[in-house]
């Protein structure tokens, strides 16, 4: 590990001190910021060049890119916050496409204020999410605004990965007969974000599931290249991403409540607060389409997996131009499952 | 608008207040609608207060009530 | 979840709906009004209309205090939150409740107003307290279930000598709400709406009690039962309005025993019978002018009544002229036969309140029953 080099003669006061104006001016503090902060906590080669770029040998083949956005808000919660979000949700952005994700950026928009005792509390929890995923950040920014004009801090991201041969996973493969999949329990992320607000007030602590989705992507990969649709249902929930599969590939879906599992204190939650645990945020799971001949291999994978041991089938794809999501319910009566209508909740990813 | 749940008391506090579980999450509501309720009691809570207590007798002859076939019962509230 | 799972069971509800359809007289149908917006839900939600029996018809009714709102209340809503100092206070299911100009809380609070979701009351209350140079406004909406909750916040302010705190009041009354159906033209003289029967609602029933309605069974002639809110009493209360009818009874049952008895929660009852008084008029979008239908504090709780400390419009604005929201309360017509239905009017654009609260007859069919239309027309 390279000590980081002493910009200035006194190091950041991390306890008391805040982030200001100066921070982003492109000056030494700034300078110390990047080097103190960032670089000490993310320590990896490209990094440690200290340019503004990042370069690297690149495989042959086809390659994915993606971005993100993330203005969380609260920023600490039960089971993560931004910072591992970040990484976790821009991995699995790669990994959706069946790609081995390969290196992330990192931009901070911080608003002038900020604890840096906060700061390193998330870049900290980002550099261990990158390591135990096993992607880097390999550069980065900084910016500080006024106070006022930024929600303490922004964080935006974009990562790169490689696509094996063999496969073409898209939102618009999806086929009438084939399976629906999902990886676990629904809701849980989306959950424990309002576990923190105060003017709910729940006293039991409900984890996020944001985890990086990518090793068990390769293993199924690895035993099905054909898979058809892979996606995380993030904002929005298990419906929202359906219907846009839905909408995309041209098929309706029939699912089963039934099958869909939820973790019962998320379900008190969900009735308590009047949602459908179909419609709240998930961050460590993901959708799988695939061939109906496929579903089992693919449910064994999953299962055998950390990340995937509810993993369960819940319905299929089936010819309808309405292109409509239709789910049986527990009573055995049907109802559509159609998108959101407006913001259930503001800023959970 | 008309949510409203059957939750578990599960203690008692100053303030007019009780603790009570509703699927393993727990929340602090007010009795102030409410009179005698003890911890184990289940009441239905809507908007952040206890309304009624749950009779478990009458919930347990509605459930046999689903369960009846084919008699025929005309008993007036 | 105890109270709840049992009342979900698949299998129950099966055996349910199979003795509804041995019972129901396959010569006639059976009109069933459920009052109250739970109940729509309740029934969208799990498809029950799969499971009853062609000839039972489901007509919703206006016990949605959201859908009942008019766009008067809900203009002089924003018209307080905009005054200096105000910091209004509102359950989350008014914030997209569309005014008038298409305006709405959620739009007042874009364009910089001060106006905060609560979940409670006493949230409001605690708000006050913590802003104590900031005037708290509690938006005040709802049938019986909802006015005690009102009544005890009032009650603390008034303990705690909270001059920053006060209600705007909005608290409607369920029985003058069903006289109006049972009293309309198309029900009593034309016969355009036929009603055999009332599921009456839960959680009012919890603190009205049962005792209310004996007087609408008796005097239309029509059962009504008590049901509570998950699947399995909706259907046990339409099995039980089915035989009423076919045995030309018009009792009044519960359902709901396990939480409603027949005087409610006196202790409920008596708080708000020593605060409020009745309106002598309050209009209801969709059925007008309805006598005796809604609350204001008495005089002495007068300081904490909004509509005193400021002098807040009264006006009554109609609705848009296509929009059907005051039929459809009424059960006249479905939101099908409106034209903006599904057109210019979604969930995402909602023109009336049928379509903005969850539990409003439009919305519950857009969201979770559209799909038979395209069924019944292919």
């Amino acid at each position: 590990m390279t000590l980081p080099r002493r910009t200035h003669p006194r190091p950041l006061d991390i306890a008391h001190g805040r982030v200001d104006l100066t921070h982003g001016g492109g000056g030494r503090a700034m300078a110390q910021l990047v080097e103190e902060l960032f670089i000490a906590a993310f320590d990896n080669e490209a990094l440690n060049q200290r340019n503004d770029q990042a370069a690297f040998d690149v495989p042959a083949g086809r390659m994915v890119m993606t971005t993100d956005g993330y203005v969380i808000s609260p920023l600490f919660f039960p089971g993560g916050d931004i910072g591992s979000l970040a990484v976790h949700g821009t991995v699995n952005d790669v990994a959706m496409a069946g790609a081995v994700p390969m290196s992330l950026s990192a931009g901070f928009i911080i608003e002038e204020g900020f604890p840096l005792a906060d700061l390193q509390r998330i870049v900290a929890s980002m550099a261990q999410a990158s390591r135990q995923a096993g992607v880097p950040v390999v550069t980065g920014d900084t910016k500080v605004v006024e106070k006022g004009k930024g929600d303490g801090i922004f964080i935006t991201t974009a990562g790169i990965g490689m696509v094996p041969p063999g496969v073409a996973i898209s939102g618009d493969r999806a086929r009438p007969g084939d399976a629906i999949l999902i990886s676990g329990t629904m809701g849980d992320h989306g959950i424990a974000v309002m576990s923190q607000r105060e003017s709910l007030g729940f006293e039991t602590a409900i984890l996020s599931d944001s985890a990086a989705l990518h090793t068990m992507v390769a293993a199924m990969v690895a035993v099905v290249p054909g898979i058809h649709v892979l996606r995380d249902p993030t904002r929005g929930g298990l419906a929202a991403t359906l219907n846009e599969i839905a909408s995309q590939s041209g098929v309706g879906m029939l699912i089963e409540e039934a099958l869909v599992p939820v973790r019962p204190e998320v379900r008190g939650a969900c009735e308590l607060l009047g949602l459908d645990p179909l419609y709240v945020a998930n961050e460590g799971k993901l959708i799988c389409i695939c061939a109906e001949a496929d579903a089992e291999a693919l449910l064994a994978v999953m299962r055998a997996h950390p990340l995937g041991g509810d993993a369960a089938r819940i319905g299929g794809c089936r010819d309808d131009s309405h292109h409509f999501v239709q789910m049986r319910t527990q009573m055995g009566g049907m109802r559509v499952v159609d998108w959101l209508a407006g913001e259930q909740l503001p800023r959970i990813c | 608008m008309c949510l409203a749940l059957p939750a578990l008391v599960t203690e008692l506090l100053p303030d007019d207040s009780a603790k009570v579980n509703l699927g393993g999450i727990a929340k602090t509501v007010s009795l102030a609608l409410v009179s005698g309720v003890a911890v184990g009691d289940y009441v239905i809570v809507h908007v952040g207060y206890a309304l009624s207590v749950i009779d478990p007798e009458e919930a347990a002859r509605t459930l046999a009530l689903f369960a009846e076939l084919d008699q025929f019962e005309a008993e007036p509230a | 979840m105890k109270y709840i799972d049992e009342f979900r069971d698949g299998a129950v509800a099966h055996s349910i709906a199979t003795a509804i359809a041995a019972e129901v007289d396959p010569a006639r149908a059976y009109h069933i009004m459920e009052f109250c917006g739970g109940h729509t839900h309740a029934i969208s939600r799990y498809g029950l209309e799969d499971l009853l029996p062609a000839n039972i018809r489901m007509i919703h009714g206006p016990g949605c205090p959201v859908c009942v709102l008019p766009v008067g209340r809900i203009d002089a809503a924003i018209w307080l939150a905009r005054q200096d100092g105000v910091t209004l206070c509102t359950y989350g299911d008014m914030l997209r409740v569309p005014g008038s100009r298409r305006l709405s809380l959620l739009k007042a609070k874009a364009e910089g107003c001060d106006i905060r979701m609560v979940y409670s009351t006493l949230d409001a209350l605690k708000l006050a307290q913590s802003l104590p140079q900031r005037q708290v406004v509690f938006f005040a909406i709802g049938f019986e279930t909802t006015t005690p909750p009102t009544a005890v916040a009032i009650k603390q302010a008034q303990a705690l000598n909270l001059g920053n705190f006060s209600v705007f009041c909005n608290h409607v009354l369920t029985p003058s709400a069903i006289t109006q159906i049972l009293d309309s033209p198309e029900v009593r003289e034309l016969g355009t709406v036929k009603l055999d029967a009332f599921i009456g609602p839960a959680h009012v029933s919890t603190i009205i009690g049962s005792r209310p309605y004996e007087y609408f069974a008796e005097e239309y002639q029509r059962p009504v039962v008590i049901a509570g809110f998950e699947p399995l009493d909706v259907m046990q209360a339409v099995r039980m309005l089915v035989r009423q009818i076919n045995q030309g009874r018009f009792e009044v049952e519960n359902e709901f025993s396990r939480a409603v008895t027949r005087d409610g929660n006196e202790k409920a009852k008596a708080l708000v019978a020593e605060m409020f008084e009745l309106r002598r008029a309050f209009e209801w979008r969709g059925l007008g002018l309805v006598p005796y239908s809604a609350l204001r504090l008495k005089a002495p709780y007068a300081a904490w009544d909004a509509e005193r400390r400021w002098d807040v419009p009264q006006d009554s604005p109609p609705d848009n002229k296509a929009c059907e929201c005051g039929a459809i309360l009424r059960g006249v017509k479905k939101p099908i036969d409106c034209k903006l239905f599904g057109t210019v009017c979604t969930p995402e654009n909602p023109m009336g309140s049928c379509m903005v609260s969850a539990e409003g007859a439009c919305a519950a069919h857009w969201t979770y029953g559209r799909f038979r239309d395209v069924e019944k027309s292919e």
